[in-house]
Protein backbone atom coordinates (compact mmCIF):
# COMPACT_ATOMS: atom_id res chain seq x y z
CA UNK A 1 0.00 0.00 0.00
CA UNK A 2 2.65 2.26 1.01
CA UNK A 3 4.48 1.77 -2.26
CA UNK A 4 1.10 2.55 -4.43
CA UNK A 5 0.70 5.95 -2.59
CA UNK A 6 4.65 6.98 -2.87
CA UNK A 7 4.49 5.74 -6.62
CA UNK A 8 1.10 8.03 -7.05
CA UNK A 9 2.58 10.95 -5.50
CA UNK A 10 6.08 10.84 -7.10
CA UNK A 11 4.16 9.94 -11.12
CA UNK A 12 2.00 13.13 -10.33
CA UNK A 13 4.99 15.30 -8.81
CA UNK A 14 6.79 14.31 -12.14
CA UNK A 15 4.05 15.19 -14.78
CA UNK A 16 3.26 18.28 -12.94
CA UNK A 17 6.86 19.67 -12.72
CA UNK A 18 7.26 18.42 -16.30
CA UNK A 19 4.39 21.01 -17.50
CA UNK A 20 5.46 23.90 -15.48
CA UNK A 21 9.05 22.97 -16.90
CA UNK A 22 7.49 23.53 -20.39
CA UNK A 23 4.96 26.53 -19.48
CA UNK A 24 6.93 28.70 -17.77
CA UNK A 25 8.51 32.27 -19.02
CA UNK A 26 11.21 32.36 -16.68
CA UNK A 27 14.07 29.88 -17.14
CA UNK A 28 15.10 29.75 -13.52
CA UNK A 29 11.89 28.52 -12.31
CA UNK A 30 11.74 26.24 -15.09
CA UNK A 31 15.06 24.96 -13.93
CA UNK A 32 13.57 24.91 -10.43
CA UNK A 33 10.67 22.75 -11.44
CA UNK A 34 13.14 20.69 -13.37
CA UNK A 35 14.49 19.52 -10.00
CA UNK A 36 11.31 19.07 -8.76
CA UNK A 37 10.62 16.26 -11.65
CA UNK A 38 14.25 14.66 -11.58
CA UNK A 39 13.83 14.35 -7.79
CA UNK A 40 10.14 13.10 -8.22
CA UNK A 41 12.08 10.47 -10.59
CA UNK A 42 14.41 9.41 -8.32
CA UNK A 43 11.50 8.62 -5.85
CA UNK A 44 10.04 6.58 -8.44
CA UNK A 45 13.44 4.65 -8.84
CA UNK A 46 13.09 3.92 -5.37
CA UNK A 47 9.85 2.41 -6.17
CA UNK A 48 11.58 0.26 -8.67
CA UNK A 49 13.97 -1.17 -6.49
CA UNK A 50 16.53 0.76 -7.99
CA UNK A 51 18.66 2.77 -5.03
CA UNK A 52 21.81 3.14 -7.02
CA UNK A 53 20.11 4.67 -10.04
CA UNK A 54 18.23 6.80 -7.33
CA UNK A 55 21.31 7.92 -5.68
CA UNK A 56 22.81 8.76 -9.48
CA UNK A 57 20.03 10.57 -10.20
CA UNK A 58 20.31 12.90 -7.63
CA UNK A 59 24.05 13.03 -7.41
CA UNK A 60 24.38 13.37 -11.32
CA UNK A 61 21.35 15.25 -12.22
CA UNK A 62 20.14 17.30 -9.56
CA UNK A 63 23.87 18.36 -8.36
CA UNK A 64 26.06 18.08 -11.68
CA UNK A 65 23.72 18.79 -14.66
CA UNK A 66 20.98 21.16 -13.15
CA UNK A 67 23.71 23.37 -11.43
CA UNK A 68 25.82 23.45 -14.73
CA UNK A 69 22.09 25.02 -16.23
CA UNK A 70 21.12 27.57 -13.62
CA UNK A 71 24.93 28.19 -13.87
CA UNK A 72 24.60 28.65 -17.74
CA UNK A 73 21.18 30.88 -16.90
CA UNK A 74 23.15 33.31 -14.99
CA UNK A 75 25.46 33.59 -17.46
CA UNK A 76 23.46 34.62 -20.10
CA UNK A 77 20.50 36.14 -18.53
CA UNK A 78 18.52 38.57 -20.43
CA UNK A 79 16.02 40.91 -19.02
CA UNK A 80 14.20 41.37 -22.53
CA UNK A 81 13.56 37.93 -22.99
CA UNK A 82 11.14 37.75 -20.51
CA UNK A 83 8.83 40.28 -22.05
CA UNK A 84 9.20 38.53 -25.27
CA UNK A 85 7.07 35.98 -27.04
CA UNK A 86 7.92 32.74 -25.06
CA UNK A 87 6.15 30.35 -28.06
CA UNK A 88 7.15 30.26 -31.29
CA UNK A 89 4.90 30.44 -35.07
CA UNK A 90 4.16 26.89 -34.99
CA UNK A 91 3.05 26.19 -31.53
CA UNK A 92 -0.59 25.03 -32.48
CA UNK A 93 0.31 22.84 -34.82
CA UNK A 94 3.56 21.14 -33.11
CA UNK A 95 0.73 20.67 -29.93
CA UNK A 96 -1.44 19.04 -31.98
CA UNK A 97 0.67 16.71 -33.38
CA UNK A 98 2.37 15.65 -29.77
CA UNK A 99 -1.57 15.12 -28.57
CA UNK A 100 -1.72 12.89 -31.39
CA UNK A 101 1.67 11.23 -31.02
CA UNK A 102 0.32 11.06 -26.80
CA UNK A 103 -2.80 9.71 -28.08
CA UNK A 104 -0.87 6.81 -30.22
CA UNK A 105 1.12 5.60 -27.50
CA UNK A 106 -1.63 5.33 -24.97
CA UNK A 107 -3.44 3.51 -27.50
CA UNK A 108 -0.52 1.50 -28.42
CA UNK A 109 -0.11 0.27 -24.36
CA UNK A 110 -4.11 0.29 -23.82
CA UNK A 111 -3.81 -2.39 -26.78
CA UNK A 112 -1.34 -4.31 -25.41
CA UNK A 113 -3.72 -5.28 -22.92
CA UNK A 114 -5.24 -7.81 -25.62
CA UNK A 115 -2.28 -9.36 -26.41
CA UNK A 116 0.24 -10.88 -24.93
CA UNK A 117 0.45 -14.12 -22.68
CA UNK A 118 -2.13 -13.40 -19.88
CA UNK A 119 -2.09 -9.50 -19.48
CA UNK A 120 1.60 -9.64 -18.46
CA UNK A 121 2.21 -5.80 -19.04
CA UNK A 122 -0.51 -5.52 -16.72
CA UNK A 123 -0.08 -8.01 -14.02
CA UNK A 124 1.81 -7.15 -11.08
CA UNK A 125 5.63 -7.49 -11.90
CA UNK A 126 8.12 -10.31 -10.50
CA UNK A 127 8.83 -9.58 -7.21
CA UNK A 128 12.59 -9.44 -7.26
CA UNK A 129 14.53 -12.26 -4.76
CA UNK A 130 16.50 -10.60 -2.26
CA UNK A 131 19.82 -11.98 -3.26
CA UNK A 132 22.79 -12.01 -1.10
CA UNK A 133 24.65 -8.78 -2.86
CA UNK A 134 22.93 -5.22 -3.04
CA UNK A 135 21.38 -3.63 -5.80
CA UNK A 136 24.54 -1.20 -6.41
CA UNK A 137 27.14 -4.56 -6.08
CA UNK A 138 24.88 -6.31 -9.22
CA UNK A 139 25.23 -3.26 -11.30
CA UNK A 140 28.51 -2.88 -10.87
CA UNK A 141 29.21 -6.44 -11.82
CA UNK A 142 27.09 -6.38 -15.11
CA UNK A 143 28.92 -2.93 -15.67
CA UNK A 144 32.49 -4.26 -15.03
CA UNK A 145 31.69 -7.78 -16.70
CA UNK A 146 29.18 -8.02 -19.28
CA UNK A 147 29.38 -4.16 -20.43
CA UNK A 148 33.23 -3.28 -20.00
CA UNK A 149 33.31 -2.01 -23.66
CA UNK A 150 30.24 0.05 -23.51
CA UNK A 151 31.45 1.66 -19.62
CA UNK A 152 34.76 2.42 -21.83
CA UNK A 153 33.28 4.11 -25.06
CA UNK A 154 31.27 6.30 -22.62
CA UNK A 155 34.32 7.39 -20.69
CA UNK A 156 35.94 9.14 -23.95
CA UNK A 157 32.63 9.99 -25.16
CA UNK A 158 32.79 12.12 -21.52
CA UNK A 159 36.61 13.45 -22.25
CA UNK A 160 35.37 14.50 -25.84
CA UNK A 161 32.37 16.14 -24.09
CA UNK A 162 34.86 17.83 -21.72
CA UNK A 163 37.19 19.05 -24.75
CA UNK A 164 34.12 20.33 -26.86
CA UNK A 165 32.95 22.14 -24.13
CA UNK A 166 35.74 23.68 -22.51
CA UNK A 167 36.73 24.79 -26.48
CA UNK A 168 32.89 26.29 -27.01
CA UNK A 169 33.94 28.34 -23.71
CA UNK A 170 36.96 29.96 -25.67
CA UNK A 171 36.84 33.52 -25.74
CA UNK A 172 37.13 33.89 -29.33
CA UNK A 173 35.71 31.15 -31.71
CA UNK B 1 2.84 -4.09 -6.35
CA UNK B 2 2.13 -1.59 -9.25
CA UNK B 3 1.84 -2.99 -13.02
CA UNK B 4 4.46 -2.31 -15.05
CA UNK B 5 2.07 -0.54 -17.42
CA UNK B 6 1.96 2.35 -15.14
CA UNK B 7 5.25 3.30 -15.32
CA UNK B 8 4.89 3.63 -19.13
CA UNK B 9 2.12 5.99 -18.91
CA UNK B 10 3.82 8.25 -16.69
CA UNK B 11 7.03 8.15 -18.75
CA UNK B 12 4.54 8.81 -22.18
CA UNK B 13 3.20 12.05 -20.35
CA UNK B 14 6.32 13.03 -19.50
CA UNK B 15 8.16 12.41 -23.16
CA UNK B 16 4.83 14.25 -24.51
CA UNK B 17 5.72 16.82 -22.17
CA UNK B 18 9.15 16.79 -23.37
CA UNK B 19 8.52 17.24 -26.89
CA UNK B 20 5.89 19.91 -26.85
CA UNK B 21 8.58 21.38 -25.00
CA UNK B 22 11.55 21.16 -27.57
CA UNK B 23 8.68 21.85 -30.23
CA UNK B 24 7.30 25.38 -29.29
CA UNK B 25 9.25 27.00 -26.77
CA UNK B 26 12.15 29.77 -28.15
CA UNK B 27 14.64 29.90 -25.50
CA UNK B 28 16.90 27.58 -26.09
CA UNK B 29 17.80 26.53 -22.79
CA UNK B 30 14.11 25.35 -21.91
CA UNK B 31 14.39 23.23 -25.07
CA UNK B 32 17.92 21.73 -23.87
CA UNK B 33 16.13 21.24 -20.49
CA UNK B 34 12.78 19.34 -22.48
CA UNK B 35 15.30 17.57 -23.84
CA UNK B 36 16.67 16.56 -20.67
CA UNK B 37 12.80 15.58 -20.04
CA UNK B 38 12.51 13.15 -22.95
CA UNK B 39 15.89 11.31 -21.46
CA UNK B 40 14.17 11.21 -17.87
CA UNK B 41 11.23 9.34 -19.61
CA UNK B 42 13.51 6.99 -21.24
CA UNK B 43 15.04 6.19 -17.70
CA UNK B 44 11.68 5.47 -16.04
CA UNK B 45 10.83 2.91 -19.57
CA UNK B 46 14.34 1.68 -19.01
CA UNK B 47 14.22 0.70 -15.19
CA UNK B 48 10.45 -0.01 -15.38
CA UNK B 49 11.48 -3.25 -17.69
CA UNK B 50 13.90 -4.01 -15.58
CA UNK B 51 12.35 -4.66 -12.66
CA UNK B 52 9.32 -6.20 -15.06
CA UNK B 53 11.71 -8.88 -16.54
CA UNK B 54 14.02 -9.33 -13.45
CA UNK B 55 17.09 -8.41 -15.25
CA UNK B 56 19.49 -5.23 -14.55
CA UNK B 57 20.55 -4.64 -17.58
CA UNK B 58 17.93 -2.04 -18.25
CA UNK B 59 19.06 -0.21 -15.64
CA UNK B 60 23.02 -0.41 -16.52
CA UNK B 61 21.67 1.02 -19.89
CA UNK B 62 19.97 3.82 -17.76
CA UNK B 63 23.22 4.81 -16.42
CA UNK B 64 24.45 5.01 -20.15
CA UNK B 65 21.69 7.19 -20.63
CA UNK B 66 22.37 9.55 -18.07
CA UNK B 67 26.17 9.45 -19.13
CA UNK B 68 25.03 10.49 -22.80
CA UNK B 69 22.59 13.41 -21.13
CA UNK B 70 25.45 15.11 -19.05
CA UNK B 71 27.42 15.16 -22.27
CA UNK B 72 25.08 16.36 -24.32
CA UNK B 73 24.21 19.25 -21.44
CA UNK B 74 28.01 20.19 -21.34
CA UNK B 75 28.43 20.66 -25.39
CA UNK B 76 25.07 22.11 -25.51
CA UNK B 77 25.32 25.20 -23.11
CA UNK B 78 28.65 25.65 -24.12
CA UNK B 79 27.52 25.95 -27.58
CA UNK B 80 24.38 28.35 -25.87
CA UNK B 81 27.18 30.52 -24.56
CA UNK B 82 29.50 30.51 -27.62
CA UNK B 83 26.13 31.61 -29.20
CA UNK B 84 25.15 34.24 -26.72
CA UNK B 85 28.30 35.85 -26.87
CA UNK B 86 28.49 36.18 -30.68
CA UNK B 87 25.04 37.02 -31.28
CA UNK B 88 23.16 38.43 -28.22
CA UNK B 89 20.23 36.05 -28.51
CA UNK B 90 18.74 32.90 -27.11
CA UNK B 91 16.14 32.57 -28.90
CA UNK B 92 16.03 29.64 -31.27
CA UNK B 93 13.97 31.20 -34.52
CA UNK B 94 16.46 34.10 -34.69
CA UNK B 95 19.87 31.61 -34.82
CA UNK B 96 19.57 31.28 -38.99
CA UNK B 97 23.61 31.63 -39.44
CA UNK B 98 23.07 29.36 -42.34
CA UNK B 99 19.82 30.54 -44.06
CA UNK B 100 20.24 31.63 -47.18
Amino acid sequence: MTNEILFYFFAGLAVLGGVLVVTMRNAVHSAVFLITTLLATAGLYLTLNAEFLFVVQIILYVGGIMVLFVFVIMLVNLDVALHQVQFNRQTWVAGLLSFALLAELLAAVALARSYGEENWLFAAPHVPTVTAEGNTEQIGRLLFQNYVIPFEIASILLLVALVGAVVMGKKRI
Amino acid sequence: MIPTSHYLVVSLLLFTTGVIGVLTRRNVIIVLMSIELILNAVNINLVAFSQHLASLDGQVFAIFVITDAAAEAAVGLGIIIAFFRNRQTLLADEMDLLRW
